[in-house]
């Protein structure tokens, strides 16, 4: 399975320490490889990788675009973008 | 599923009691409290320092099978962790590394890889990689 998504981050500080480590947690629950870019021509990074992520620093307003490949790619997107929409409250513990 | 005794423990070494106390708070609140996590600050007469016997106990305190990563801040907590690293039995001494990173920083990042299950080397490469990010 090969998924598509995008969401606006709306966290008022963008993707800085604490919403880059519960976005990489939630990816690490995934078998599917998850990349997540600031831009829909990429650079597209592992999400996976909280190193990548927090090196993003991608400011408020901007739009994630997620891209997950294998089979609990759907799951994985949905997951993904719903923790964007809901401002980072629902990472896993 | 993994179980928080199958992660990496992670360990905080610093001059300071209150530097191990913060980071390791930082660790608990961003990463969550899932993994072993154990911290140590300040020498043996409650000053800023490092002592061996107490980072030995804050090893074992982390302990996992699947082994320990330390961060450290400065020179004495570097040499005193190696140092507690010789003096823990011979079958424990090569599961647990030292990772050259930035105390608070190396700490969340090898905190995130731990939780996702990932080996004592993965954690401690992703420590360093963020170290290296910044120069």
């Amino acid at each position: 399975m090969d998924i598509h998504g995008s969401v606006q981050l709306v966290h008022a500080g963008g993707l800085h320490a604490r919403p880059a480590v519960a976005l990489t947690k939630l990816a690490k629950t995934f078998r599917a490889k998850i990349l997540i870019a600031a831009s829909a021509e990429g650079p597209w990074i592992d999400a996976k990788s909280v190193v990548k992520v927090m090196g993003m620093k991608t400011p408020a307003h901007s739009t994630l675009f997620f891209h997950a490949l294998g089979d609990d790619a759907r799951a994985a997107i949905e997951a993904m973008t719903r923790l964007v929409e809901e401002d980072f409250s629902g990472a896993p513990e | 599923m993994i179980t928080a005794t199958d992660k990496v423990g992670i360990v905080i070494v610093s001059h300071s009691a209150k530097v191990a106390l913060g980071v390791a708070e930082m660790v608990a609140q961003m990463v969550g409290s899932d993994i072993p996590l154990a911290w140590t600050g300040g020498n043996s007469e409650g000053g800023l320092g490092t002592s061996v016997e107490q980072i030995i106990d804050t090893i074992n305190a982390a302990w996992s099978e699947a082994g320990v990563a330390i961060l450290v801040d400065l020179g004495g907590a570097e040499t005193n962790s190696e140092m507690a690293i010789e003096m823990l039995p011979l079958e424990r001494q090569d599961r647990v590394v030292i990772c050259d990173a930035p105390v608070v920083e190396g700490a969340i990042m090898a905190a995130t890889e731990s939780w996702g299950g990932s080996d004592l080397d993965t954690v401690r490469r992703t420590a360093e990689e963020f170290g290296k990010k910044m120069d």
